[in-house]
């Protein structure tokens, strides 16, 4: 289809230790369409965080890719140049990083800040042309003017966190990458900074993948989401279906452990502990915390099916319906 | 009934800048709780950063002292305790913190710190006896001794680091166990196992708990009692169900109208919401804290700061929106006994 922004196949992200390479991310594959926006939801190690890291280009060694493609629109990510890497962060993808606030940088002002990515870009603005750009990006994500004169540390938070937005959709990318990015925030600012993210992304129509381990925000924020466990997406479809009839095993554990307001109920953790990504365990990387298991399960690695139009899903128990 | 741990009128003051400038920050304003002995019971404080949770459950354990207002345990005042007395306090009100990951030494196996505090408080006589301890206290916990001691910090997730501390809490066989924010650094599919820990420690062992949180949703799981903090002041207390379900204060009402409820049917709604404090800047000097940001703000907010007003039997909620209602006391609100049997 045509208003694909992002392709990515059968992505592979390994981490070479003494001990071995540990396989953070296997395989994923996903297709992302224009203005729309994807969930990338798994608990720590799960490999959500590489995938987004692996997408910008942005590993840090020992973590290489080791396989697979990352197609933004034509052009595979995965074998581009630094420098045509440097070149697309930014104008084409850009992030939100976890701890955003903490990647400002601490001695320049928020203005200097913007002119310096623009001008990284070859956009070279007049300063009457820069200070109305960047009122202009501030305004967009509900900050006053006066805020391009100002340092970080004289900002809050929730305000830091919306300026590193504003310098995410400063020129324009197709696709925002946010990884956690309101993990540190109080309820009341996440969701301002959330909504203020969704206004700016629906404005320029990019495409979104928030990364995150909060299945709440992912109700609140997204339209697909995919779901990870050890380094593989094991679910993926439409969130509303996902919420109203998860298909994995792990994804009924991940929704039946989420503490609501509708009634008190006995809380239904997830027993167990997630795999080692050295060593991981034959066949399905769940079988061992899985309650439904068979003994395929411990043999076969599970693929990830189209169970029905648009639900995915990698497990051996769920029969495919048309 | 008697009280097992009181606050009465409790202020802390920070004083903030340098020399000239030196200002006076309110963290805790006239706070007063009363957990009884007879009667466990858990308690949520809720409130964003700022608001004074921290500053109350330091407080509490004894770690910085009021600048008004007494701590009583057991009916004896803090300050006055005997060293016999003090050390019973310490052992008996606990403390999990926040951050798995920072409270261990990673050179030393988790046992480290089960085997420390039985040491310092002389449990066990033998290294049979301290080995029982703590495997109960780590079954307790839902973990398996086995699988957990003898290992090294990192060999454990942070859920399991997380019940490690609260096996640690319990080996003293304390009475009161203070959570500040133990599970906002836990993954969201081990939430509910440290939960489920903390849950089972008030039915089986009577151990009282105050769940300092900015998350209502596992606040209102847990506990059968809320305070909420706003700029150190109360701002709603009483019954979890109708604070939570109900919210009469409009800054209670805007916590719950944010929460990221795990139903895409139900988004967040209406319009977007005002700014925060952070972002206006310094507080009020007189009125309501929360005035710069209520939507309902009358001119009387400005001019002087609302007390607790009672809105319905088991709820106090300090706005000017209840005056009509009689005033009361956070004391009361928490207390577990029906309003009518507690004496004024």
């Amino acid at each position: 289809m045509s208003d694909e922004v992002l392709r990515v196949k059968d992505l592979r992200v390994h981490y070479r230790t003494n001990s071995g390479p540990v396989r953070a991310v296997e395989g994923v594959s996903f297709n992302l369409s224009k203005g729309k926006r994807l969930g990338l939801v798994g608990e720590s190690g799960s490999g959500k965080s590489t995938t987004a890291l692996a997408l910008m280009r942005l590993l840090n060694p020992p973590g290489r890719i080791e396989g697979g493609q990352i197609l933004l629109g034509d052009v595979d990510l995965a074998k581009l140049s630094e420098e045509g890497m440097r070149r697309v962060r930014f104008s084409q993808v850009s992030l939100i990083p976890q701890g955003a606030m903490n990647s400002l940088n601490p001695v320049m002002r928020i203005r200097e800040q913007f002119v310096d990515t623009m001008s990284a870009h070859d956009q070279r603005l007049s300063k009457k042309e820069a200070d109305n750009r960047v009122a202009e990006l501030l305004h967009q994500v509900g900050l006053r003017h006066e805020v391009a004169r100002m340092y970080p540390h004289e900002l809050s938070g929730g305000m830091k966190q919306r300026v590193c937005i504003a310098l995410a959709i400063t020129l324009q990318p197709k696709l925002i990458i946010a990884d956690e990015p309101t993990s540190a925030l109080d309820v009341v600012v996440q969701r301002q900074v959330m909504e203020t993210f969704g206004q700016a992304q629906s404005a320029l129509d990019a495409a979104v993948i928030l990364v995150g381990h909060d299945m709440g925000l992912m109700a609140q924020f997204v339209d697909r989401l995919g779901v990870m466990y050890a380094g593989k997406l094991v679910e993926m479809g439409p969130v509303e279906d996902i919420f109203r009839e998860p298909l994995h095993p792990y994804t009924q554990m991940l929704i039946q452990s989420l503490p609501s307001l509708e009634g008190k109920r006995f809380f239904k953790g997830i027993p167990g502990v997630s795999p080692s990504l050295l060593n991981p365990p034959p066949g399905c990387a769940f079988h061992p915390r899985c309650q439904m298991a068979i003994p395929r399960c411990s043999t076969e690695m599970p693929e990830l099916r189209e169970i029905r139009p648009g639900r995915w899903a990698a497990c051996h128990l769920v029969e495919v319906r048309p | 009934m008697t009280s097992l741990l009181e606050a009465r009128h409790l202020t802390k003051e920070f004083s903030t800048g340098a020399f000239l400038q030196k200002k006076k920050m309110v963290a805790l304003e006239n706070f007063g709780m009363t957990i009884l002995a007879e009667k466990p019971t858990i308690i949520a404080v809720a409130g964003e950063s700022g608001s004074g949770k921290t500053t109350l459950a330091r407080l509490l354990l004894g770690i910085i002292r009021p600048s008004e207002g007494e701590i009583l345990y057991q009916g004896k005042p803090l300050t006055s305790m005997s060293g016999e007395e003090w050390k019973t306090f310490r052992r008996e009100v606990q403390a999990i913190f926040q951050d798995p990951f920072e409270v261990y030494n990673p050179f030393y196996k988790v046992d480290h710190v089960l085997t420390t505090p039985v040491a310092k408080f002389h449990l066990a006589n033998s290294k049979t006896q301290v080995r029982e301890l703590i495997e109960n206290s780590v079954r307790a916990v839902g973990l398996r001794p086995e699988e957990t001691l003898g290992r090294y910090p990192h060999q454990l997730s942070g859920g399991q680091r997380q019940r490690v501390m609260i096996a640690r809490a319990l080996v003293l066989k304390p009475r009161i166990i203070l959570a500040d924010e133990p599970v906002s650094m836990v993954d969201a599919s081990l939430r509910a196992t440290i939960l489920e820990s903390l849950l089972t420690l008030k039915q089986e062992r009577g151990i009282s708990l105050l769940y300092i949180t900015h998350d209502l949703t596992t606040a209102y799981q847990l506990s059968e009692k809320i305070v909420v903090l706003y700029q150190g002041r109360v701002v709603e207390v009483g019954d979890v169900e109708w604070v939570i379900k109900q919210p009469k204060h409009p800054y209670t009402q805007l916590l719950v109208n944010s929460i990221p409820l795990p139903d895409p049917k139900s988004r967040w709604g209406g319009k977007p919401i005002t700014q925060t404090t952070e972002e206006l800047g310094s507080r009020i000097a007189k009125g309501c804290q929360f005035a710069n940001r209520c939507p309902l703000k009358m001119p009387k907010c400005l001019e002087s700061e609302p007390p607790l007003f009672q809105v319905n039997p088991n709820r106090g909620a300090a706005c000017w929106l209840y005056e009509h209602a009689p005033t009361t006391e956070s004391t009361r609100m928490l207390d577990t006994m029906p309003a009518s049997s507690t004496t004024v």
